[in-house]
């Protein structure tokens, strides 16, 4: 990916924000002059101006729609290992001053500091600086979620319910720090989900699908995409509605290709981030060059595909982004970093720092993590099991950092038996222990997939867009939680 | 930290008629635009929080946070708008935002405002607001003496996540266009410690935490880091189960979690939606007769305690489980008219839901079950609420001859939440009060354990 600079999301960034609040350079020096007190070792301010909307349709109308529109500007201030913040939602040079002066009462005693020349930070142009609401007449976005809903009922009798959500957000950002560099980016974000209830004997089930990524609305429309997501959520939950009750216990797990992918966000991708590794509170720690993994595993944290969910032109501290290995043929190579982080552990950053908002602090978060595809045909894969589980498709996760252990929860699987996929089953959650489980992979497919542009993840309560993928992989044993035992 | 900020400096919150004045404002641009009905909120938070690891101050953090949220309906259509921007141009600009989104949505006959004669008559005081005069020095040092209770507790203490305090004001207004106006300030104060241990094998963490409307209802510093220590120490060198099923205690901190789901199971949204479980479930027998729940949301200094709804409605205690039979559902104006029913005073979830508590408290709830396991953390969101299937990662404790034989990791916990409730066998009297959810321990019959 090549490195350019980002002068166009930077220069539409400032007319965004700093422009309408006549915010100019030398405002800035000012406040950094104030930010930089004796023992401030670093600062940074994230302006920030989101708009959102949303819609929802039900019962076959158009139900909900809302608009929302949040700025502000985030002051952090570094003393060594302590952060001071504070941030307000008046971009104006007064509130910037006060909220100065609370962020940097964290630091102690040393030497006073300015601000040096201001420079503009390279990024990348994975995406236009677009505004996604204006992608679509909003009687076009109204049709698109009537077209989906329409399509979802007319697949099969057995639907009942059916419920459509288009939102989009455009989000625009500009972090000056006190090494003088000023970064902006302007974030396109849309997304498209179809949700469905079936019924029938009796039984209720549900099933849903969706996409999106940063782009226009137009994205749904190419070669009918919406119509996929009725499709696959249909198909779901009518699957669900024949699911027997998924086994329990100890078995070979064949896992499908890209949303799959998230068990790596939560077996191995939250242990590799810098903070948790500064602090040696994970279970990864002081683990780099060690095996961790079959040496099938390679698995980066990439933030530079073009037009990905998770994909950023710079992270939230103005680095660029980049294509970081964390475990090359199963030896692990490195962690996710921010600046602070990456800084204490005497590292580069990654161009891992993200915040929810203004609101929120920085910290090493992933952005499109996955695997690299392997040698063997998934066919291949399946038919090497004669007794276990195939789970193509997943809800959430969650992991435990200290002791390593992670769950992620199945919503569609099927039983193998005797080398063939069989019965589905119904949902169950898969738990295992991140530093162990890599290293039951014994066979990776040749399919890599990335998710649909689908996955939010949470962390000290900060939400934050990231993709995960995956090829097929084979898992020689892992604890499913069924019922039936 | 001599020159640490006084966290309270930044932290004013506004005059009530502020927010009055601001929400009176939207409602009126909202009928001079057109609109036929209107409703507004506009709340303002202030905070402070410390993160102290290793006897060092990590972060400090100041909050300040301002919404205005505004929903206009032109006949039954619906348009809804919000900023953070309390400007009256913004105010008016985002009110034409509704106005804009309205024309769009379609007629939908359950959408509008709750009934006027249903609206609070007054704002009852609760008791909910105590700010804390806390300097950020003061919190720094609490948050000192917790982690170093929680580090010096044992050798086997070896690192720490840190110990966190944090203080919070609040003021939230809500009015609309039946004439209804009302405001309410509240506070809410925690503590909180998480540490790793170890003993030879793999670390270990685990917390405890605090947390009132007032600072004098708080655990002291030392002893929530004495007890994040000891729930460290305990779960150390873990061993797995095999697969069996079992007698499962939940303890009162992943107890309220089942409650949760009975309350969405029962909640409008999935009912009318047939999305639920629980569908056509009132006057039915979820739980053995002895179990009886109520909502209370008056209780003085309450966590989830709220004089009016996020529509205006006035709250009011009520029996939701009488002798294991489900009294009535968790609803708002728009799934009551769904579901052709009235609105509970539950626009924005419950208030103080209490399950009452039973004679045996923890110790013989563990002589009552005997052998089994003892939930004490549930991983990841494997809840079906559709069809209440039921599949969640667990630690805890395996339980034999009636006591704590040994820590367990890595296990799930599988069942029907159907099932579950129905197989209540007893509610502790362990009561946790630290949340709008408060229940005792629950002893659950025969659940699937997945293990080795």
């Amino acid at each position: 990916m090549d490195t350019n600079t980002v002068e166009n999301g930077l220069a539409l960034a400032r007319a965004h924000i700093l422009a309408p609040a006549g915010l100019t350079e030398s405002d800035l020096e000012r406040v950094f002059s104030q930010l930089l007190a004796p023992g401030v070792d670093a600062a940074d301010l994230y302006f920030q101006l989101t708009r959102h909307e949303g819609w929802v349709l039900e019962d076959g109308i158009v139900k909900e729609g809302s608009r929302s529109l949040d700025q502000g500007v985030g002051v952090r201030a570094i003393s060594g290992e302590q952060t001071g913040f504070a941030y307000s939602d008046e971009i104006i040079l007064p509130a910037l001053l006060e909220a100065s002066g609370a962020a940097k009462a964290i630091a102690r005693s040393g030497q006073s500091r300015r601000v040096q020349a201001w420079r503009q930070g390279s990024g990348l142009q994975l995406y236009r600086p677009l505004n996604p609401l204006e992608s679509l007449s909003d009687e076009d976005k109204i049709a698109l979620l009537k077209r989906v809903d329409a399509e979802a009922r007319r697949l099969d009798p057995r639907v009942e319910q059916v419920i459509v959500s288009l939102a989009a957000v455009h989000d625009v950002m500009v972090v000056a720090n006190s090494d003088g560099r000023i970064a902006g980016d302007v974030r396109p974000l849309v997304r498209l989900n179809v949700s469905v209830i079936a019924s029938a004997n009796g039984r209720r089930e549900n099933g849903s699908s969706g996409g999106g990524g940063r782009f226009g609305y137009e994205y749904f429309l190419e070669g009918d995409r919406w119509r996929t997501y009725a499709h696959e959520a249909v198909r779901q939950a009518l699957l669900n509605l024949e699911a027997v009750e998924a086994p329990a216990g100890t078995m070979p797990v064949v896992l499908g290709p890209g949303w799959p992918g998230v068990l790596l966000h939560e077996a191995v991708g939250h242990g590799l981030e810098g903070d948790f590794n500064r602090k040696g509170t994970s279970a990864f720690t002081g683990r780099i060059g060690e095996r961790v993994a079959s040496p099938l595993c390679t698995i980066v944290d990439d933030g530079t595909l073009d037009r990905r969910r998770g994909s950023l032109n710079v992270d939230d501290e103005g680095t660029p982004t980049q294509c970081t290995v964390l475990i090359e043929k199963g030896v692990l190579k490195g962690y996710m970093q921010d600046t602070l982080n990456a800084r204490l552990m005497g590292m580069a950053p990654t161009g891992n720092g993200r915040r929810e908002s203004y609101a929120h602090l920085p910290m090493p978060r992933m952005t499109n993590t996955y695997m690299l595809a392997g040698p063997h045909d998934p066919q291949e894969i399946i038919r090497s099991v004669k007794r276990g589980l195939y789970a193509v498709n997943f809800g959430g996760g969650q992991v435990d950092i200290t002791s390593g252990k992670f769950v992620f929860s199945a919503s569609e699987a099927y039983l193998i038996e005797d080398g063939k996929v069989t019965r589905p089953v119904k949902g169950a959650t898969l738990i295992g222990s991140g530093p162990e489980v890599l290293t039951r992979v014994s066979m990776v497919g040749n399919d890599l997939q990335l998710d649909a542009g689908v996955g939010t993840c949470g962390k000290d309560g900060q939400s934050v867009p990231v993709g995960v993928g995956q090829p097929t992989l084979k898992i020689d044993a892992m604890t499913v939680g069924g019922t039936q035992a | 930290m001599a020159q640490a900020h006084n966290g309270n400096e930044r932290a004013g919150l506004p005059p009530q008629a502020e927010l009055e004045a601001l929400v009176a404002l939207a409602l009126e641009e909202a009928k001079r635009l057109g609109a036929s009905s209107a409703e507004a909120g506009a709340s303002v938070d202030v905070g402070l929080s410390v993160n102290v690891r290793k006897g060092e101050v990590d972060t400090l953090q100041h909050q300040r946070d301002r919404s205005l949220g505004v929903t206009v309906y032109f006949g039954q259509r619906k348009g809804s708008a919000s900023s953070s921007d309390f400007r009256r141009e913004s105010v008016l600009e985002t009110v034409r935002a509704a106005c804009s989104i309205a024309r769009h949505t379609s007629e939908d006959p359950a959408q509008g405002l709750a009934d006027a004669e249903l609206m609070a008559k007054d704002v009852p005081d609760l008791d909910l607001f105590h700010p804390w005069a806390l300097s950020a020095e003061e919190a720094i040092a609490i948050a000192r003496e917790c982690e170093a209770a929680a580090l010096g507790a044992d050798p086997r203490i070896v690192n720490s996540d840190g110990a966190d305090v944090s203080t919070h004001i609040g003021l939230r207004v809500y009015g609309n266009s039946h004439g209804f106006l009302g405001g309410y300030r509240a506070s809410r104060h925690s503590l909180s410690c998480m540490v790793v241990g170890r003993d030879g094998g793999e670390m270990q963490r685990d917390y405890w935490y605090t947390v009132g409307r007032a600072p004098e209802l708080l655990e002291s510093a030392a002893s929530v880091g004495r007890k994040a220590a000891e729930r460290t120490l305990r779960r150390l060198n873990p061993r797995r189960l095999s697969t069996r099923k079992v007698p499962v205690l939940y303890a009162p901190e992943v107890a309220r979690g089942l409650l949760g789901h009975f309350i969405a199971a029962i909640s409008g949204g999935a009912l009318y939606r047939k999305a639920s479980f629980l569908v056509d479930s009132l006057g039915q027998r979820i739980f053995p007769d002895f179990v009886h729940i109520e909502e209370q949301p008056h209780i003085k200094r309450g966590l989830g305690s709220a004089p009016f709804d996020g529509e205006g409605v006035a709250t009011r205690p009520r029996t939701l489980v009488e002798d294991g039979v489900l009294q009535g559902y968790v609803l708002s104006s728009y799934s009551a008219r769904k579901l052709g029913m009235q609105t509970t005073g539950n626009a924005g979830g419950v208030h103080n839901l209490i399950i009452r508590p039973g004679a045996l408290d923890f110790a013989g709830l563990l002589k009552e079950m005997g052998t089994g396991l003892v939930v004490t953390e549930l991983m990841g969101q494997g809840v079906n609420g559709v069809t209440g299937d039921y599949s969640r990662g667990a630690s805890g404790f395996w339980v034999e001859n009636g006591e704590l034989a040994y820590p367990v990791q890595e296990i799930t916990v599988a069942s029907n939440l159907k099932q579950m409730f129905a197989g209540l066998r007893a509610v502790g009297s362990d009561v946790d009060e630290r949340g709008n959810i408060r229940t005792g321990s629950l002893l659950l019959d025969g659940m699937t354990v997945a293990g080795e």
